[in-house]
């Protein structure tokens, strides 16, 4: 996603010379492309993500749109007093472009992982917060929230390749995406696991099982009707995210049902355990936390005997 | 109205609302009176504070608030009738300043966010060509926060020349003098050597406030910092140096004794 959001910002930022990057040192082979082609908007501020968001505040204040770049937890966490003390207290429109949510980062080892930065961000009055389940939903979701007077969050995956069929690049603020329906059990989703829930419903289907999935790439503001709507359908639902269970799309579902009085099951499939010192693959660090569509499966199956 | 009778209404006024709502950080707010009296009254280019092109004021020491206040009704920004509702329930003046009231630029309050602030409207004037200039004042106790120096690092490296910051360096912070809590010695060489353009001056001291102010050269390249020597609680003599005053409010005996010493009439 960070590839392909990042080649819609360079253009963007041709036309809108209010359009500026910052990075805190961060960005090899994927910041260049905007660098080289609008120079005058580029800006490495140097291993300092809390300056970062008090300087992007200060542009933001003088008519800028600024966008600050750098892994999950450096872009969300350091800085997150700057942020709620800055654009989300001025309301004004900053964009933090945080990359490589879940496990992304897997052998960099927990300092890397970005467990909980949607929950956190979610709590903040006023700030849009995105996590995109693919590269062009991410580039259709950088669009529609360009002309956001507020500021926006992003949790962009490093993976530019993957599509998740059905899709379609589809994104619409406060909205969330149906991609398939069912009756049995419904997967809610949000960000670059997606495609592990798309293969567990597949795997699923193939044993009669009917399954639905919804996309959630629009955390904040929270696509309410949506949910309220789809929720009542299914007596059984499955969050599944590469965060934390507590604050992020599992919280919402839950959020929702117990408001709104629904009548569904809900198990929340995420991470649930503090780091234990073993580091591994995205791959295995999913699966050693019940997020490959394998464990998935087990975990639906497991469901829906115990329903 | 010369910067000196500013000075003498910004205390009138701090003692004043203080008291009225009986809240405290009057130390600190005394402390600025001058710096304020002089920024305000002769260096600040603010026609009008929606006048996009005026110059920006970061009071990067929120818990001095009061001060800022006194100086907005002194403009004619802010009346006597919201002044007095300082502290009160439903008001927009609260202990430090609230984004939204009119003449503040940024919200303050967590120390050592407002110089990355500043520094960020500072490089949104040169890359728009403007000629105005970000002022930042900074408590000495702020120089604690890494993220102030994060900012001192990327002004000096942006030849940021149109950031003027003031250090209001009173040797005092929450808890006891700075040397005590964490050594502030050599400050100018620290600042010289992150390439900064440094001055120390009185800051109680109209003439060398005004001097210093009204002298940056703001295409010299190099952002500057003006480290003025202050006095917590200055003009009360039982106030100054004394560490209560940081969080005190006055009985109505120190009350009428402040107001003698700064000579207000009773």
């Amino acid at each position: 996603m960070r590839g392909v959001v990042i080649g819609t910002l360079t253009e963007l930022a041709e036309q809108d010379p209010r359009i500026v990057l910052l990075t805190a040192d961060l960005g090899y082979c994927v910041l260049e492309q905007f660098a080289d082609r609008v120079p005058g908007q580029f800006f490495n501020v140097g291993v300092s993500e809390q300056n970062m968001l008090g300087l992007a505040t200060g542009l933001a204040e003088s008519g800028f749109i600024p966008f600050v770049y750098s892994i999950v937890n450096f872009a969300a966490l350091r800085p997150y007093e700057f942020i709620r003390n800055g654009p989300v207290l001025h309301q004004l429109p900053v964009r933090i472009l945080a990359i490589g949510g879940g496990f992304e980062y897997g052998h960099a080892g927990p300092t890397h992982h970005g467990l909980e930065d949607i929950g956190v961000m979610r709590v903040q009055p006023g700030l849009t917060v995105i996590a995109p389940a693919d590269a062009q939903q991410a580039k259709s979701a950088l669009k529609a929230s360009y002309h956001l007077p507020g500021p926006v969050y992003f949790r962009l995956g490093k993976d530019d390749k993957t599509v998740l069929p059905g899709l379609e690049g589809k994104f619409d603020l406060g909205k969330a995406q149906e991609i398939r329906k069912g009756n049995d059990l419904l997967m809610v989703t949000m960000g670059s696991i997606a495609p592990s829930a798309l293969e567990a419903i597949n795997t699923l289907s193939e044993k009669g099982i009917s399954c639905g999935l919804m996309v959630v790439s629009c955390l904040s503001p929270a696509p309410k009707d949506d949910l309220v709507e789809i929720l009542a359908r299914y007596p059984l639902v499955l969050t599944v995210e590469a965060h934390y269970i507590v604050g992020g799309v599992g919280s919402l579902v839950s959020e929702i049902i117990a408001e709104e009085g629904i009548s569904c099951k809900v198990f929340r499939c995420g991470v649930r355990s503090t780091p234990n010192g073993i580091t591994g693959s995205e791959k295995f660090l999913n699966d050693v936390n019940g997020l490959s569509s394998e464990k998935l499966v087990a975990t639906a199956l497991q469901a829906l005997g115990s329903f | 109205m010369n910067s000196t009778d500013w000075a003498k209404k910004i205390r009138h006024i701090i003692l004043e609302q203080s008291k009225r709502a009986h809240v405290g950080h009057i130390g600190s707010a005394l402390s600025i009176a001058d710096i304020i009296a002089v920024l305000y009254s002769h260096i600040l280019n603010i026609p009008s504070p929606e006048d996009s092109e005026r110059d920006r004021f970061v009071l990067s020491k929120g818990h001095a608030a009061l001060a800022l206040y006194a100086a907005f009704h002194l403009k004619g920004w802010l009346t006597q009738e919201e002044l007095n509702t300082y502290c009160a329930d439903d008001s927009r003046l609260g202990v430090h300043p609230e984004y939204g009231l009119r003449g503040v630029d940024f919200a303050t309050g967590s120390l050592g966010h407002g110089l990355s602030m500043a520094a960020g409207a500072a490089l949104a004037a040169k890359l728009k060509k403007s000629s105005r200039c970000v002022y930042v004042l900074v408590s000495d106790a702020e120089l604690n926060e890494g993220s102030f120096w994060e900012a001192v690092m990327f002004a000096a490296h942006h030849q940021l020349s149109n950031l003027v910051v003031v250090i209001d360096d009173n040797g005092q912070q929450a808890l006891g003098f700075t040397r005590e809590v964490l050594d502030l010695t050599a400050l100018p060489e620290r600042f010289k050597a992150f390439g900064w353009q440094v001055q120390t001056i009185d800051g109680h001291n109209h003439s060398e406030l005004e001097g210093a102010l009204s002298g940056i050269d703001s295409l010299s390249g190099k952002p500057h910092m003006l480290i003025a020597k202050t006095t917590l609680g200055k003009g009360v003599s039982y106030m100054e140096r004394t560490i209560k005053w940081h969080y005190w409010p006055m009985s109505d005996e120190e009350y009428s004794l402040a107001l003698k010493e700064i000579g207000i009439e009773v």
